[in-house]
């Protein structure tokens, strides 16, 4: 178990360096520049643009700077954001997108496995029919549909909730992004958890528990999830990389200064160092994500072993 | 035990014997079976689901309504998706059925955006795009993931090894940041107006999952004895790969596929949503919905039509999708 964690642990590292390669080349081998804007720059100014910046040195050399900045985690200064470093970025939006984040997938755990668990449980049966076709619309409805029509209903006509804002946890601005953003999970989660308890039910040791004389929900409860919930589980890894790149579309309807909001704006705006240390971030949050996901499996089911 | 009487004993052929009925017949002096196929088995299947079917004739109307409606809304009305009136009390937006003056009147069914181009029209132009770069997207997945996957199952060995660890560490690949960077650092004007970049991207976004499963079932019909006469017969490698074991490997392919366009589509679309996709003149589902979220407070149609739209398209597609795959799945289980 040990040595299989060690070598995952180990292989973030020449894929990080992959990805951070792949879009700095990305990045230079794109016509334009951050200073370039509507107007021309007199070449002197430019120039000096240039030699600031170091784009003046071959590209070689800056990219033994790119990847020896990140290797110390200093990104280096924002392009755009005139002052602020990079890490100073990255340390104000990541709350913000974390907290979305977390609020959002831990409502699509609650919702989607309570629904998919009642939905196996009774299978058939108009709660089952009435929750997957609900989880077929979550499947179905885009986020940058949904949150816009969320916002027309709750906070434009009925007046209950803030369109547009950003007061950290407990507030009622988190509701709308954190709903929009579940949808798709809680549809996903129901799904999985459905079809994950439905095969579990039928197995042996639920024979045996049941015979054992165990009440129904203890059954359910303490035997059935455990092996039923392996497919969310599962799901969880790459769900978070998703969650990354919902939350570019959420932050954007809901204009709230996250991870997603700022990555955009950098792509936009050809920042490279913002581009670069929000791709290294979110690379490395999503392989440990992963690993930690594997680990987890070793422990819910019994059967698996490293 | 009491000796049930037998039936008169009957022969099942499967259907590409079926040429030979007779002959069996006088042979074996027995009934003789000719099996239904496999496919129109499935096919009995996908029919009897309701919610597939009824997603079937949606997906087709859609389809020909984006193929054919914006050429006959311009016929009839000379209203297109980029046609500004050139009345300047014209060039705003109004609601389904409404003239300047409020009054009820029948034209703009969808309304009209903040230009005075018809809603209608750029929904039907955006459903053109929309559709067709999912149905590329979706073929370029196919082609990568089906060759890919077939080859490391056939071959197998440490060739499959390595092909396979890749496929693994790009898995783990946060790809649509990549996407996004990519998109966004191309020119404002490609020559091919950014469409075939789009093909691509999305495209390699969404093989992985179809070469794993092309790996999966090559590597159970492998062993099968029509593999074995191929190649005692000196059928090459590649040619077994693609005559013999991919037609049978089709029906994971084509369910997974079937899923794979609402996913493509969705994904083009909230790339457009964000600017990076289909860009200015022309129109997706997903530029609409944008536009629309932007004048929501006083124009909700705007995002309502187009919203809906796509939402109702991509439904109609996952029951398709998942009827297939419930049609195909005995079979499925069998091979």
């Amino acid at each position: 178990m040990l040595r299989f964690v060690i070598r995952r642990v180990i292989v973030i590292i020449p894929m990080l360096f992959i990805i951070v390669s792949l879009t700095w080349a990305l990045i230079r081998l794109a016509p334009g520049n951050f200073y370039t804007g509507e107007k021309k720059l007199a070449p002197a100014i430019e120039r000096n643009l240039r030699e600031k910046y170091g784009l003046d040195k071959p590209w070689y050399v800056q990219y033994r700077k790119v990847l020896w900045n990140i290797a110390r985690f200093d990104f280096g200064n924002s392009l755009k954001y005139e002052g602020q470093s990079v890490n100073q970025i990255l340390r104000k939006a990541l709350p913000v997108s974390a907290t979305l984040g977390l609020c959002a997938y831990l409502f699509a755990l609650a919702v989607g496995i309570t629904s998919g668990t009642l939905a196996a449980l009774r299978h058939n049966s108009w709660i089952d029919y009435a929750s997957m076709a609900l989880a077929m619309l979550g499947i179905s409805v885009p986020n940058f549909v949904l949150g816009p029509l969320l916002v027309l209903v709750f906070a434009l006509t009925l007046f209950w909730l803030p369109p547009a804002l950003w007061e950290g946890f407990p507030s009622r601005s988190i509701v709308l992004p954190a709903l929009t953003l579940s949808a798709i999970y809680i549809a996903y989660i129901a799904r999985l958890t459905r079809s994950g308890m439905l095969e579990v039910m039928r197995s042996d040791y639920i024979r045996t528990a049941r015979a054992k004389g165990l009440s129904e929900r203890e059954v359910v409860m303490r035997h059935a999830l455990r092996g039923g919930l392996l497919p969310v589980v599962s799901f969880s890894g790459p769900a978070l990389a998703f969650l990354i790149t919902g939350s570019v579309v959420v932050e954007k309807v809901f204009a709230l200064p996250g991870l997603g909001n700022y990555f955009i704006n950098a792509c936009f705006n050809r920042d490279e160092p913002l581009i670069i240390g929000i791709v290294a971030f979110i690379a490395v949050a999503v392989l440990v994500f992963n690993l930690l996901v594997d680990i987890s499996y070793g422990f819910i089911d019994p059967r698996i072993r490293y | 035990m009491p000796v049930t009487p037998s039936e008169p004993p009957s022969i099942l052929i499967g259907p590409e014997y079926a040429f030979a009925e007779e002959d069996v017949r006088e042979l074996v002096g027995a009934e003789v079976i000719v099996g239904p196929s496999l496919w129109r088995d499935a096919w009995r299947r996908l029919m009897k689901n309701k919610l597939a079917v009824l997603g079937m004739v949606i997906v087709i109307a859609t389809v020909i309504a984006s193929l054919f409606g914006p050429s006959l809304i311009k016929a009839a009305t000379g209203y297109s998706y980029d046609s500004i009136p050139k009345d300047p009390m014209l060039t705003k937006s109004f609601a389904p059925f409404r003239a300047p003056g409020g009054k009820f009147f029948w034209t703009h069914p969808m309304g009209t955006d903040n230009a005075g181009r018809d809603i209608l029209a750029r929904v039907l132009s955006g459903g053109q795009i929309s559709l067709m770069v999912a149905l590329i997207s979706t073929l370029v997945s196919l082609l990568i993931g089906v060759s890919y996957g077939a080859t490391a199952g056939y071959i197998g060995g440490r060739l499959d090894d390595l092909m396979m660890r890749i496929v693994d560490v790009l898995y783990s690949l946060p790809y649509v940041i990549i996407v996004i960077v990519l998109l966004a650092m191309l020119p404002a004007k490609t020559p091919t107006g950014q469409l075939a970049e789009l093909f691509l991207a999305l495209g390699a976004v969404s093989w992985l999952t179809m070469a794993r499963i092309v790996r999966g079932q090559v590597m159970s019909l492998k062993n099968q004895e029509f593999v074995l006469a191929a190649r005692a017969t000196g059928v090459s490698t590649p040619k077994i790969i693609l005559r013999h074991l991919v037609p049978n490997a089709l029906g994971p392919v084509i369910v997974y596929a079937t899923l794979t366009v609402p996913t493509v589509m969705l994904s083009e679309a909230f790339l457009s949503f964000l600017g990076l996709g289909v860009r200015p003149p022309r129109v997706s589902w997903g530029s609409l919905a944008a536009e629309g979220a932007q004048n929501l407070s006083v124009y909700p149609w705007q995002l309502i039509f187009p919203g809906v739209t796509m939402a109702l398209m991509l439904l109609s597609l996952n029951f398709v999708g998942d009827g297939l795959r419930d049609a195909l799945d005995p079979q499925m289980r069998k091979s």
